[in-house]
């Protein structure tokens, strides 16, 4: 299918570019809207030697993940707000043990079982917050077929070149949206492998790194034998509670995104040079947010998008630079406002920030964003 | 399998096997698990694995501390779910030997999703449970395997709540190779890990041990020695056949190897997929 159009949901191209960055193990368990990229999985993985396997729950579906990354496989699982919920205690351990993996969460309405087949945005807050304590974490958010099938390979990358998970966050619509897509996928020396530990035994230490925060993992049967724990740990790997040691680790786990956020931060400004009305919008909210610029352009008013690819961490400083000439600024979202808090700790003073929330279980339309709009105008 | 035990005893050096930088361990005096811990390295040895070959992968409590100290690949992981995160790492690296250390808190309770999963799939995992009946780690609560009677700090007024027999669960569950041990019997207890992790397919190995400084203290059960004499008393080495209903301390509780069987192995299962996906004979 090289370059060639073909029509795919989202689902699948989440599935086919998982493969394509390199990932040999899936680990998961049943969830609409989610299901389709394990059924793609199941079919696609045992073609190229990987594994896929259902577990019990998905607790043990993110642990087998983890435990595949420790042996050394690119490794992911996909579920939606549930199963994520339920994710969140080994997202936690994967931050802290610094274990790459990658989930999905196609988000759908919630709380609870809420609406399996409905679009939501509600888990923007528990993606970036949902596990507990102070943790770093990288959430991507794609908006369209052939954006999914991109992010899911850098998701990998983002992964492996920070030893920590990667969030890819989409709504059941787009996972269920068919549209034709020119699959381009990537080639060797766009994917990152690991860095392997290659010092001699006496000098390795498991969670000492050099300038760029993110320490050699060792791979197992390499002779290194190391300890790893979700416990707050030293550079050896082994348990401390040293003030001093256990500063060190978290500013690092911090320090990592910091360090490496050129490489982290992925955005689209359309038409922000001069816009004085601006929308802050990811996944399908920024898809009917695009067309309303443009009407609104037609229209002769200077109308503009910032969509975070990136969504956590946030992109701040293009967002600063996106809202140089607001005057007012929409955060179009599905949900009741979570994006919009972050749109307001970083908005220029005095530019007023209005929420535009659907939790209807359907999404925002065009029409719908130009009328808050106009009325934030007026 | 006894003949080789005292001669094969004096070339095992335990310390070979330990993480000495990390002494003096946290374990308890009079803690059963250290004796359990010395029974898997002494098996270890007597297989002749590699350490760099060996993983170890241990959940939350006393249990699941002792992997720190195996100087092999050692994995301490999420309370209950050291199987599945096991689970994933023998899919990904079957040359590597896979062993879970668990507890009776660890295993039943917050894990006995991931027990009875890991029975009925039958990858090749070495499972021990050390129980010792009682969250010891975190203060003394009961657990799935507490008596009947027995006083603990969230049972004030003595247990009520039935044990569960994990060795019956497992078998139930599928796995291939069953059996338990007390750690008064070190040699016989080394002898089923050792068997356990010859075995090909899901073993599991329940260790019954003791908590002397908070289970023992609470419940007036003795010194360290006295618990473990104790042992001898419920003991029943007839195996399966002859079990009693309720096998837990204070009741006699069977010893031996109650299963031992063959049935396809995971990865063997999953090899098959792959040659059917790919178009070949299942």
């Amino acid at each position: 299918m090289n370059g060639a159009l073909v029509n795919l949901e989202g689902n699948a191209a989440c599935a086919l570019g998982a493969i394509a960055a390199g990932c040999r193990f899936y680990a998961g368990y049943p969830i609409t809207p989610s299901s389709e990229i394990a059924e793609w999985m199941a079919a696609e993985l045992p073609r190229v030697d990987g594994i896929f396997i259902q577990m019990e729950d998905e607790i043990a579906s993110l642990a087998a993940v983890i435990g595949a990354s420790f042996g050394g496989m690119k490794a992911m699982t996909a579920t939606s707000g549930p199963g994520f919920s339920l994710m969140q205690e080994h997202l936690g351990y994967a931050v802290m043990a610094e274990v790459p993996c990658v989930v999905v969460d196609v988000m759908r309405g919630g709380p609870s079982t809420g609406m399996p087949t409905r679009p939501s945005q509600g888990d923007i807050m528990q993606a970036r917050w949902g596990t507990h304590g102070d943790h770093p974490i990288v959430v991507l958010a794609p908006h369209s077929v052939a954006e999914i099938h991109r992010e899911i390979v850098r998701a990998f990358n983002l992964s492996e070149a920070l030893r920590m998970p990667v969030v890819l966050l989409y709504e059941e619509t787009l996972g269920h949206l068919v549209e034709s897509v020119a699959l381009e996928p990537p080639r060797p020396e766009d994917l990152v492998e690991r860095r392997w530990a290659d010092l001699p035994r006496e000098r390795y230490r498991p969670f000492a790194c050099d300038e760029d925060l993110v320490p050699a993992m060792a791979w197992p049967g390499d002779g290194y034998r190391a300890h790893v724990t979700g416990l707050v740990h030293d550079e050896r790997g082994f348990p401390t509670q040293n003030p001093e040691q256990v500063r060190a680790l978290l500013r690092r786990l911090h320090g990592k995104l910091e360090r490496h956020r050129g490489l982290i931060e992925r955005f689209e400004m359309l038409q922000c040079a001069d816009a004085e009305l601006l929308i802050v919008a990811i996944g399908i909210a920024a898809r009917a947010a695009r067309a309303a610029v443009r009407a609104l352009r037609r229209a002769g008013i200077r109308a503009g998008l910032f969509r975070p690819v990136t969504l956590w961490p946030f992109p701040e400083e293009a967002f600063r630079r996106a809202a140089r000439s607001a005057r007012a600024i929409l955060v179009p979202e599905l949900n009741l406002g979570q994006l919009v808090r972050e749109v307001e700790r970083l908005a220029p003073a005095g530019v007023p920030v209005r929420h535009l929330g659907r939790v209807d279980g359907e999404p925002l339309m065009p029409e719908e964003i130009i009328c808050a709009l106009e009325e934030l105008a007026a | 399998m006894s003949d080789a035990l005292f001669t094969s005893a004096d070339r095992f050096d335990i310390r070979d096997y330990l993480r000495l930088d990390l002494m003096p361990h946290f374990l308890c005096p009079g803690c059963g698990h250290g004796i359990a811990l010395r029974a898997l390295l002494w098996a270890v040895h007597e297989l002749g694995i590699e350490k760099d070959a060996l993983a170890v992968v241990s959940g939350i409590g006393c249990a699941g501390r002792l992997s720190a100290y195996i100087d092999a690949n050692t994995f301490h992981v999420t309370h209950g779910r050291p199987l599945a995160f096991a689970t994933g790492l023998k899919l990904a690296r079957p040359d590597l030997t896979v062993v879970v250390i668990t507890g009776d808190g660890d295993a039943l309770a917050i894990g006995g999703n991931h027990l009875i999963h890991a029975c009925r799939r039958n990858l090749d995992l070495t499972c021990l449970l050390l129980n010792n009946e009682i969250y010891g780690m975190t203060g003394g609560q009961v657990s799935p395997t507490t008596s009947a009677t027995r006083y603990t700090t969230t049972t004030p007024a003595g247990n009520r709540e039935p044990v569960f027999d994990a060795c019956r669960l497992a078998e139930a569950a599928g796995a291939t190779f069953v059996g338990r041990e007390a750690t008064l019997q070190l040699p016989t207890l080394k002898n089923l890990i050792r068997d356990a992790l010859a075995h090909r397919g899901f073993s599991f190995v329940e260790v019954i041990s003791d908590c002397t400084e908070i289970f023992g203290r609470k419940n007036a059960l003795g010194n360290a020695p006295e618990m473990v004499l104790r042992q001898k008393a419920g003991m029943r080495p007839e195996g399966w056949g002859n079990r009693v209903d309720r096998p837990f301390r204070p009741h006699p509780f069977a010893v031996g190897v109650f299963v031992r069987k063959e049935r396809p192995e995971y990865r063997e299962l999953w090899e098959q997929t792959v040659r059917r996906s790919r178009g070949g004979e299942g």
